[in-house]
């Protein structure tokens, strides 16, 4: 069993089979993501009870912290395909890598972005240059950081292994991010759901909230998914496959163009 | 229903983040097809003066 599995990661660490089983699998994380979207909301807006404290605008909730765990989730995927594009030269990891930096840049400023909004109206200010605030905004740079590094250089596996340092280097800042509420006591306030104790709000606030998490991971897995394949028809453009199923296309579009 | 969007007078502030999270991944999914098409165009025209040039 593990002599096939590790048969199947060699397999599909080729860019050549990844493309087509990404295609396979990117409707079904489609499909899952929008099932889950829909319960998602539905439970965020009729189900989820109103805040005794905060009235309605706690309904940020259940896109502000998803998106601010997406930020770190992905920021940390991103670092291991970094890791091992580097240590072992596998160019699908490089090109994942690179495919997950504009999701993980978009979820973070749309943490930073409902964050504000949800600071507005709770602690009367958009913007504080609190410890939790300013590492996820650090977080934003570097993701910003590393997808300029990448489009600067021309060069494709220089580009990756200068971007995968600086992305290796940011992993400092994820625990800075997640213990921030802990280590200072500034103005956000501290975990409401964390590994290791009871949750602290209403099982239903807190299933909607999960649910929302898992809609977001799904859409995050197709829309990578999308990407790297287009990555990978940039990359390979010189390869005898990636010629085959372009001129297979020139084929069946009359026209040419219009395919 | 002008109940639900007014939010109990929350409603600029849950709708602003609702609506811009997603615009912008409705946003990214859109630009993602179009750049793909844009890559396909520009291999396939590669593909093309290339069979001509052997040809």
């Amino acid at each position: 069993m593990a002599f096939k599995n590790s048969i199947a990661w060699y397999y599909f660490s080729s860019p050549k089979s990844f493309y087509p089983l990404a295609g396979r699998l990117i409707p079904w994380f489609w499909g899952l993501s929008i099932i889950l979207l829909v319960v998602g909301l539905y439970m965020s807006f009729f189900v989820a009870p109103t805040d005794y404290k905060q009235g309605e605008s706690y309904r940020i909730m259940f896109i502000h912290v998803p998106a601010a765990w997406m930020s770190m989730l992905i920021y940390l995927v991103m670092a291991g395909y970094a890791i091992i594009g580097m240590a072992w030269k596998v160019r699908m990891a490089e090109m994942m890598a690179s495919a997950l930096a504009p999701t993980g840049a978009m979820f973070t400023f749309l943490a930073l972005w409902t964050g504000a909004f949800w600071g507005k109206p709770t602690w009367g200010t958009y913007w504080v240059w609190d410890a939790r605030l300013t590492s996820e905004l650090i977080l934003l740079f570097l993701y910003i950081g590393y997808i300029s590094l990448q489009s600067a250089i021309d060069d494709p596996r220089r580009a990756a292994r200068a971007s995968a340092l600086l992305a290796i280097v940011g992993v400092i800042n994820l625990p800075v991010i997640y213990w921030s509420v802990t280590w200072w006591n500034t103005l956000h306030q501290g975990a409401s759901v964390s590994p290791t104790m009871e949750p602290k709000m209403a099982s239903v606030m807190l299933t909607a909230m999960m649910t929302m998490t898992f809609a977001f991971w799904m859409y995050t897995i197709a829309v990578v998914l999308m990407r790297v394949r287009r990555i990978v028809l940039e990359r390979e453009s010189q390869t005898t496959w990636v010629r085959a199923l372009v001129g297979e296309r020139v084929e069946n579009s009359p026209a040419g163009e219009k395919q | 229903m002008s109940e639900f969007f007014a939010m109990g007078g929350r409603g600029f502030y849950v709708w602003m983040s609702y609506g811009i999270t997603a615009l912008f991944m409705v946003v990214e999914v859109i630009a993602l097809m179009r750049s793909k098409k844009t890559v396909l165009k520009r291999l396939a025209r590669m593909v093309r003066v290339e069979t001509r040039g052997h040809s």
